[in-house]
């Protein structure tokens, strides 16, 4: 893919586009209501409590392991066959999957949906080493074809509407314009068909890794994950290394909670379950199946207690379904491979807070992430940790996030200092306050940004320390009298 | 969160502290007064601290929790005695109830915030669970939007808590609006630093409200209050928002000629 390099940083700028665009607004409004309203359907009847409490318990399970788990997957997997690769960084692993192509002299790439593949910017590096990769997903295919990056991690081309899409398969592919969704679904898939044919390499992400059994799931709708995963004479399945989990058992309620949290679904259309490449009686998969396991920063989150929790995730999305932050600005916004609320405490981990300084105060706390999210990653407080980490806010807890500190200015401190004066000195407040109120016709009419959209709050002639303040020397006056 | 620890209400005291908030002291004291009056007509006595300040919520919010701990430290000697703190805030007694046990967990003061934290209430939820509150509306009908806050909402979990004492209150029809639970934008210092994000989220909420065919709308919390009511004032919109407590106190007073 050939996606245009982005300004991390430039957060405010492509919010400020992104709120400017109608387009955005609208696509995304009407695509994250409809996501909400799916999700709770299918919740319904279901005691979601106690299946988040179990995902949650699952995914904490696996991670108290990770280390062990990671070899016990590995062990599995290799005696059943398959290849096993270690990637410390995304630059790695891309080494690794282009030598793999080019030991099997493969031209041509066809790739099912992987964020991880994403984040490493897979597609450029292949590209340059001379290798074509093509993505199969259909979202994925529009985004690629648009040469964006996707806005969404379940949805990557939800910024689009049917409009925009007719608009962009014309021009690069040739399909009449329509608003027949079928019939560019149909489009997309023939062109997608003959690549799979000729596809010397498949590669795909991973849901969940199971250890005990060295199985690899593989969740989706479109029927191209397993195309991806069995036609081409070879499969590269590329991980975080944090998507193990113990038993097999265990992907029962995280696949119960992932299509359910994701898109609605009670299940998907396919479910691949991966295990080994084709054995001497099989008649088809591939002959040769390789799993690129990718730390990326990974380890580094998972040294911290708290932290930790951030590697719970299994990328279903909720959070940025029912974040109204995403919904207004929609994925492009953040300028990271994830987007939203798991972006957010993500992405500050495997770019560091010099580059992701933004990112943690775009929330409001409102806490609708942490209220959805299937495994119980308590977001909002890991927003919190990000935000002290960035101004190195709490020297009971020394910050470590790469980066720290960087948002730590003097004349906010300056500011912060002031507040923490007046606020900690009852006595000083009260003055203040009373002047405040006094001096209330004088208050200025402009207060920054606030007074642009809104007009600016009135102090009250008293406050209420003086009212109740009057009250109880009333209250003392009366009793004296009556006593008297 | 709060709402997944179970809440178990205390028996109806004789006294309680009470806990203004900073917004209330020094912009809608009469929500402050209207709390006090609410509870003193169930028969509690309120005690008002001279010495509390701010809960410590901006600057821990934004990251400066060494500064937060400063401000807070002379606020956990403002309730010696074993009685309810009671709050007209979800978002502030969010911050009492769940954050100050983390802020001084490992310290000195850590027993004290936990008693604190364990002590603190919202208003409302104390006034309907604790009090059992009856209301008896003496005002004209009026077609009222309801915002609780998402601290009110999701760390305090008392989004069922508006909507029943309003439902207590004859003459006032509750209006329904589109996506109820989504955030206001305010968010403390996120209005500011994010406001042109914050702005269209404000502008979606008041929109949601007069969609309603809200007259007004009452609130939680008053930092949702300044936020909406000040964009609908700005932008020259029919929208008034009040403090819930200072809505219900009028209502019962109207009888007498016009609100207190």
């Amino acid at each position: 893919m050939s996606a245009q390099p982005i300004q991390v940083r430039e957060f405010h700028p492509r919010v400020q586009a992104a709120l400017n665009n109608p387009q955005i607004r609208s696509n995304f409004r009407r695509a994250m209501d409809g996501l909400m309203t799916k999700r709770t359907a299918a919740f319904a009847g279901w005691d979601l409590e106690t299946l988040r409490e179990l995902g949650a318990a699952v995914r904490l399970r696996a991670l108290s392991r990770l280390p062990e788990l990671l070899e016990q997957l590995e062990a599995n997997l290799v005696q059943q066959g398959v290849q096993v690769h270690w990637a410390e960084t995304g630059e790695q692993a891309c080494e690794i999957i282009r030598d793999i192509c080019q030991a099997r002299g493969a031209k041509s790439v066809i790739k099912g949906k992987s964020m991880v593949t994403e984040e490493m910017e897979l597609n450029h590096y292949l590209e340059a080493a001379g290798i074509e990769a093509l993505e199969s997903d259909l979202g994925e295919y529009i985004v690629q074809l648009a040469e964006e990056t996707p806005s969404h991690i379940i949805m990557p081309a939800i910024h689009k509407n049917t409009d925009e899409i007719s608009e962009l398969m014309h021009e690069k592919t040739g399909t009449r314009r329509s608003h027949d969704v079928d019939y560019l679904t149909a489009s997309a898939r023939q062109q997608l068909r003959e690549k799979f044919m000729r596809a010397d390499v498949g590669i795909s992400g991973v849901n969940f890794a199971v250890a005990e059994t060295g199985t690899l799931c593989l969740v989706e709708n479109e029927g191209n994950g397993r195309l991806t995963t069995t036609a081409p004479p070879c499969h590269i399945a590329v991980t975080g290394i944090e998507k193990v989990v113990e038993k097999l058992e265990d992907v029962t309620p995280l696949l119960a909670l992932l299509t359910r949290s994701a898109t609605g679904q009670h299940i998907t259309t396919y479910f691949n379950m991966i295990s080994s490449p084709r054995k001497a009686a099989e008649k088809d998969g591939p002959e040769a199946v390789h799993l690129v396991l990718v730390d990326s920063g990974r380890s580094n989150i998972y040294q911290d207690q708290e932290l930790l929790d951030t590697l719970r995730c299994i990328r279903c999305g909720a959070c940025m379904n029912h974040c109204p932050v995403y919904t207004r600005v929609g994925g492009h916004a953040y300028g990271t491979t994830y987007p939203g609320p798991i972006g957010k405490i993500l992405m500050p981990h495997l770019l560091g807070l010099e580059d992701t300084r933004d990112l943690p105060s775009a929330s409001t706390l409102c806490g609708a992430c942490g209220e959805v999210c299937p495994v119980k990653i308590p977001i909002p407080k890991l927003l919190q940790r990000l935000r002290k980490e960035a101004v190195d806010g709490d020297s009971l807890q020394p910050s470590r996030v790469a980066g720290h500190g960087i948002k730590r200015r003097w004349l906010e401190s300056l500011v912060w200092s002031g507040w923490t004066r007046m606020h900690a000195s009852p006595g000083l407040y009260r003055f203040a306050g009373r002047m405040m109120g006094r001096l209330r016709g004088l208050m200025p009419s402009k207060l920054g940004a606030w007074t642009r959209y809104r007009s600016a709050p009135k102090p009250a002639a008293k406050t209420l320390h003086q009212l109740m303040q009057e009250r109880s020397v009333k209250s003392q006056a009366v009793k004296q009298e009556s006593k008297g | 969160m709060m709402s997944d620890a179970l809440k178990v209400y205390p028996a109806k005291p004789e006294k309680v502290y009470f806990y203004a908030t900073c917004l209330v002291d020094l912009f809608f004291p009469d929500a402050g007064l209207a709390g006090v009056q609410l509870l003193e007509r169930e028969g509690i006595e309120v005690i008002f601290p001279q010495n509390q300040t701010c809960c410590g919520q901006p600057a821990y919010s934004s990251g400066y929790n060494d500064q937060a701990r400063e401000v807070i430290l002379p606020q956990l000697e403002l309730f010696p005695e074993d009685y309810p703190i009671v709050v007209p805030s979800g978002s502030c007694g969010g911050m009492m109830r769940k954050h100050y046990p983390e802020l001084f967990a490992g310290t000195p003061q850590q027993a004290r915030a936990e008693a604190i934290a364990a002590r603190t209430w919202e208003l409302t939820d104390f006034l309907l669970q604790v009090c059992q509150i009856k209301l008896e509306d003496q005002g004209q009908p009026v077609k009222v939007a309801m915002h609780t806050s998402c601290s009110a909402r999701r760390e305090m979990g008392v989004a069922e808590v508006g909507p029943k004492l309003l439902g207590q209150l004859a003459q006032v029809e509750l209006v329904e609006q589109a996506r109820p639970a989504e955030c206001c934008g305010f968010g403390g210092t996120f209005a500011v630093r994010h406001p042109e994000i914050s702005a269209a989220m404000v502008q979606d909420k008041a929109q949601a409200l007069l969609d309603a065919g809200a007259e007004q709308f009452v609130t939680t919390d008053c930092g949702c209050m300044m936020n909406i009511a000040g964009y609908a004032e700005k932008q020259g919109l029919p929208l008034k928002g009040q403090h819930i407590v200072s809505f219900l106190w009028d209502r019962l007073q109207a009888k007498d000629g016009g609100a207190a």
